[in-house]
């Protein structure tokens, strides 16, 4: 068991690292749509200029999870992409268009109708994306895509078709916008006007956030039987009281104007609600019928797999670390976008 | 047409749209080292201005490979996944060092691309190294798992059932070494011939500009030193297709009739009901020398192979014949340019120029032929001799569906893609008024 649950907490992991720094891009993207006031362009530069350099690199977090899936539980992958086909095929067309849309805006000659057109497409696509992709977790947990002698039995449209996961979906949808928002205040700091915009965005959504959150955990009573059950565990109202110790502390700190302390309640708070769902949904791969144990491939790969993600997580995380140095650091943010954007 | 059909159309489509951006996306981080490196070595500002523009194009090109990428590692399960579900315990293995190779690349690349101003110059080079090296691996490994479809090695199965897993002898199976050889040296090869071609149709405008020459003669040397080793690897790894796949090296060569001394068919029309290929030119001999290095040693032809298992003949047929025809048309030329340069220096003599111009897009061309040449070669099979496609492929119907809309989105993405990289050349072509064409960042670093 201890190397399928190794693989597992990785999996999770590069999942709480694609929603800490992919979710917040695809948040950037639907700012970006909803930029509105007299520093509308100024807003869309300072999310274009926080994503640009760390949004391809924060994209393989997702393409580390599919990776690590099929490699370690084939049997898993093969199942949820076929029960799943419909809203996994809706979910590339949307990071195609909106990786693409991105770049094409960016390197494109600008203002124009062509340049609004990308800005647009970007926007619609960092909206629909991460909806589809909260969509698609809520139906792992929901139990309701079932296996039998190794094939999909339940068709495919269960589970990501009911309110839970359209719930999930929205969740999603607000989680991200909330991130992005709370990063932006802190990377537009010598900018006290956009920050503000920012920091309205930010209340705003974690407000949003509240009503959502509590609709989600009460249509996983029906819609989510198994782990809503596993909430009555022993770590669920300790996991439950730091989610809103940090979502509240989040909320205060941006009240308050203290950005650094609401990024890090709000990158808590993602993480906090994350663990809770690999938790409450462990052992589980897709709820109730595959687990780490039965759908893991042969110990020699999952051995191999552990030293490989050993390795590369030496190799990456310095890495990773640097580019956010070079790209993050105080002193290196720009007062002011140049006149030639 | 059925389900199969259009599951086969879409990854089809897939593979060969982001085939053009991985080989690119390997490609051009050389061209922009060397540029970058020549800078730091001669300190002309000119070299420094190529590598920041050539990393616009890149970025641009870049985006694209990642994200037709990610739909090609989705796709594997959303329409294969009794393959996946059978081999990717197996294959994963080097899926997985992909994965953190090309988390370095795009980790790299955002340095590369946007910290022109934030990253002491050697540094900078460094990282544009480091995102040469990484891009180059994430092909290799993923170029092992294609040769592992074609040689699958490293795992023992009982009852149908794999049972054992040794997933490095997967990873360096026996087809491995020379497809490596032959997709990394494509990719630079076709690189440098595109983009020569770009800086050579400015040339024949104006053969004067230093900027243009100087990338020129860059890409130039890339493609012609890489043509006549890729050359040599076509030659291995047809010699490994003969030994290893003889459908598939039957049906590359339109040879039918298993036969000493068999003759090398260029061109023609294979005719599997006559089981001969027809108005093709004829070398006698040919085939035994190049598949055996002996020209009586015997080759099978398709005969010998259950009709079930016969690839579509005439697309692999005429795939590579394509492909080795654009490879002697690219040495051809190669050997054209070394002589002009060995006897003036740079060739810009206008008809090289055109010539090149014209011949540009081969590499690209090539190096499509060729995948065509490897996947429908190895049809029926999804894995050689041990699954049948069409065993693998999803339950799932209307995958019509999929299909038209993966075809409109790549169309619609490539129509964009030659207009913005044509606003790209010109407007950052260096005598065109306007916007200087600052690399991204540059002019608004902190």
């Amino acid at each position: 068991m201890a190397v399928e649950l190794t693989l597992g907490a990785a999996i999770l992991v590069a999942l709480v690292l694609y929603a800490l720094s992919g979710g917040a891009d695809y948040g950037g993207g639907m700012w970006d749509l909803l930029a509105l006031g007299p520093r509308a362009q100024r807003q869309r530069e300072a999310i274009e200029h926080a994503i640009g350099p760390i949004w391809e690199a924060n994209h393989v977090w997702l393409i580390l999870v599919i990776v690590v899936l099929f490699t370690g539980f084939p049997t898993a992958f093969a199942v949820i992409m076929t029960a799943l086909h419909i809203p996994m095929t809706a979910i590339l067309v949307g990071i195609v268009l909106r990786g693409s849309a991105f770049v094409f805006r960016r390197y494109d000659v600008r203002d124009d109708a062509v340049h609004r057109r990308w800005s647009t497409l970007f926007g619609a696509a960092s909206f629909f994306t991460p909806f589809l992709l909260g969509l698609c977790l809520g139906a792992l947990a929901s139990g309701e895509i079932r296996v039998a002698g190794g094939r999909v039995s339940s068709g495919f449209l269960a589970g990501w078709t009911g309110p839970f996961a359209v719930a999930c979906g929205l969740f999603a949808q607000g989680l991200f916008a909330f991130l992005a928002a709370t990063y932006l205040t802190v990377d537009t700091e010598r900018e006290p006007d956009l920050q503000e915009d920012f920091r309205k965005r930010a209340l705003a959504s974690g407000l949003f956030l509240a009503p959502v959150a509590a609709l989600t955990f009460l249509l996983a009573r029906d819609g989510a039987p198994y782990i809503f059950a596993r909430l009555t565990s022993w770590w669920a109202p300790l996991l439950l009281a730091v989610t809103s110790v940090c979502a509240v502390g989040a909320l205060a700190a941006l009240w308050a104007r203290r950005f650094h302390w609401a990024r890090m309640a709000a990158v808590g708070q993602v993480t906090c609600i994350l663990v809770g769902w690999g938790l409450a949904q462990y052992p589980h791969v897709v709820v109730p019928d595959l687990t780490l144990t039965n759908t893991a491939t042969v110990p020699s790969t999952l051995d191999a797999l552990r030293s490989a993600l050993a390795v590369g997580a030496v190799v990456l995380f310095p890495a990773f670390g640097y580019l956010l140095y070079v790209f993050k650091r105080r002193q290196s943010l720009p007062p002011k976008r140049g006149a030639s954007v | 047409m059925t389900d199969f059909f259009f599951a086969r159309s879409q990854m089809a489509l897939s593979l060969a749209f982001h085939i053009v951006f991985a080989a690119i996306g390997i490609g051009m981080p050389l061209l922009m080292a060397i540029a970058e490196g020549l800078y730091l070595r001669r300190g002309e500002a000119i070299y420094l201005d190529l590598a920041k523009r050539w990393a616009r194009g890149t970025a641009i090109l870049f985006a694209v490979g990642a994200v037709s990428g990610t739909v090609l590692s989705f796709e594997l399960g959303l329409l294969w996944p009794r393959f996946m579900e059978y081999a990717g315990g197996i294959i994963g293995m080097p899926f997985s060092l992909e994965g953190f190779a090309f988390f370095t690349e795009a980790i790299f690349l955002g340095i590369y691309l946007y910290g022109w101003d934030r990253t002491p110059p050697l540094m900078h080079w460094i990282s544009g190294i480091i995102v040469a090296g990484s891009g180059m691996l994430s092909g290799v490994f993923v170029v092992t798992v294609n040769a592992w479809m074609n040689a699958p090695t490293g795992f023992e199965v009982t009852d149908g059932r794999v049972t054992s897993i040794d997933p490095i002898a997967a990873m360096l199976n026996p087809a491995s070494l020379q497809q490596v050889i032959h997709m990394t040296l494509a990719a630079y090869v076709a690189t440098g011939f595109i983009v020569a071609a770009v800086h050579a149709f400015f040339l024949l405008r104006d053969r004067r500009n230093v900027f243009h020459r100087r990338a020129f003669g860059i890409a130039l040397a890339v493609a012609a030193v890489g043509i006549p080793f890729q050359i040599v690897s076509g030659d291995m790894i047809a010699r490994m297709v003969a030994e290893r796949q003889p459908a598939k090296f039957a049906a590359m060569e339109g040879h039918y009739r298993t036969q000493r001394g068999a003759p090398l068919t260029i061109g023609g029309l294979p005719d599997d009901a006559a089981m001969t290929t027809r108005y093709a030119l004829r070398i006698p001999r040919g085939l035994s020398l190049l598949a055996h290095g002996d020209p009586t040693a015997p080759v099978r032809g398709l005969e010998d192979i259950p009709r079930d298992e016969w690839p579509n003949t005439r697309i692999v047929h005429w795939a590579f014949d394509l492909m080795v025809g654009a490879g002697f048309a690219m040495l051809g030329l190669a050997a054209w340019g070394a002589w002009l340069w060995w006897r003036r220096g740079l060739p810009d003599d206008p008809r090289f120029l055109r010539a090149l111009v014209v011949a540009g897009p081969l590499g690209l061309i090539a190096i499509e032929a060729g995948w065509f040449v490897t996947e429908v070669g190895r049809q029926p099979w999804i894995i050689y001799g041990v699954m049948r496609t069409a065993d693998a492929v999803t339950p799932m119907s209307g995958l019509v569906v999929p299909f038209v809309t993966f075809t409109a989105v790549y169309v619609f993405l490539s129509v964009i893609l030659v207009y913005v990289l044509r606003r790209q050349f010109l407007e950052t072509h260096p005598n065109a008024p306007g916007r200087s064409g600052a690399a991204p960042g540059a002019s608004r670093g902190g």
